[in-house]
């Protein structure tokens, strides 16, 4: 019997859904990542070509949203490795909506530094 | 006040079945069991379902409501009833018998498997502990031994729906309460069952859990809990 299901309708559920998808989003970028990094063994200039592409707008709002992730998924990890490691507090929704305005505020400074 | 609901019970057998409609008169403090019993007395008397107490201490009278798994004696129709209608299917996660009864062997089971058991200490007629209720370690078996096993909160997991062998929240939530029993004999044997594959590391944190937990538990505290005193007993050397 196929069951429809809402009990995943709450906090915790929605910080593991985006803890999964920013780690698988993080693992595909990182490869590319070194792929770049390589360049610079080929030349310099090569690099140095890489950068001034990425000074464009959608590249840069691009960065931005790989910042989000990255900090998003470092605080998720953050928090379980404190209440699986370390103790357990009962303020679970304040540190997950933190983790989320950190890293959303985090983005946006990099965007308005960019 | 008096209009009827609109009620979809799942009718079947073994996973096999669908959706029946009825129509239940709407009274004041109806409860979601009034309503299935209503339907088996009056509507259709070979309707199966469970329940015993009426009073939210038995446990066997869970099903999903509105796709959410709760314990239907005790869930007021007002506060689950959308557009004046009410769907009611079994528990899920838990093989199906009939209509609204599930098989609840597989949870109890796996209580068992994940060490849910008191042994004592047997040199406790001898030395007759003193525990006190305020202390930090009672606290924690406190807060979670008022567990009633109605297995909502293994319905409303994702894990216990993803691996076979996870042996769901109210197991660990049993095993947490054990290990921080001062009067059990072998706490390390407890961290052992639930260091097993299917045990507490196989938790995700997703929380369903404590969100849905009629007696307002929190088995993804007590789960945090075991993984803590397994990390420790593994630094330990005694794990
Ligand atoms: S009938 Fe006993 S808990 Fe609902």
């Amino acid at each position: 019997m196929k069951q429809l299901v809402e009990s995943r309708a709450h906090v915790a559920y929605v910080a593991f859904v985006v803890h999964r998808l920013s780690g698988i989003s993080l693992a595909v970028f990182l490869p590319v990542h070194f792929l770049v990094l390589g360049l610079v063994i080929e030349s310099t200039a090569a690099l140095d070509g890489f950068i001034a592409w990425t000074d464009q707008p959608l590249v840069k709002a691009a960065e931005a949203i790989l910042i989000v992730l990255l900090c998003v998924h470092l605080a998720g990890g953050l928090r379980l490795l404190l209440i699986e490691f370390v103790v357990w507090n009962d303020r679970q929704k304040l540190f997950i909506s933190g983790g989320f305005a950190i890293s959303l505020a985090i983005g946006l400074l990099f965007l308005l530094n960019g | 006040m008096v209009s009827d609901i609109k009620v979809e019970i799942f009718k079947g057998e073994n996973g096999q079945g669908d959706f029946v409609a009825y129509e239940v008169p709407r009274l004041e403090s109806q409860t979601v069991l009034d309503v299935v019993t209503y339907i088996q007395r009056k509507l259709d008397p070979a309707l199966a379902y469970r329940f015993a107490c009426r009073v939210g201490m038995c446990g066997s009278c869970a099903m999903m409501v509105n796709n959410r798994p709760r314990w239907t004696c005790r869930t007021h129709v007002e506060e689950v009833v959308k557009q004046g209608q009410l769907k009611i299917a079994p528990l899920r996660n838990l093989p199906h018998i009939r209509d609204l009864a599930t098989d609840m062997a597989p949870f109890f089971d796996k209580m068992q498997k994940a060490g849910g058991c008191f042994v004592a200490d047997a040199t406790v007629p001898q030395h007759m502990l003193e525990i006190d209720p305020l202390s930090a370690a009672r606290q924690e078996v406190d807060a979670g031994i008022e567990c009633i096993g109605c297995a909502v909160c293994y319905a409303a997991c994702d894990v216990a729906a993803w691996k076979a062998d996870y042996v769901g929240p109210a197991a660990l939530n049993r095993a947490w309460t054990l290990v921080k029993d001062e009067r059990v004999a072998d706490v390390n044997w407890y961290l052992k069952q639930v260091a097993l594959d299917g045990g507490c590391t196989s938790c995700h944190t997703q929380g369903a859990c404590s969100v849905h937990c009629p007696k307002s538990l929190n088995p993804s505290r007590s789960i945090a809990g075991l993984k803590q005193a397994m990390a420790n007993a593994f630094l330990k050397g005694v794990l």
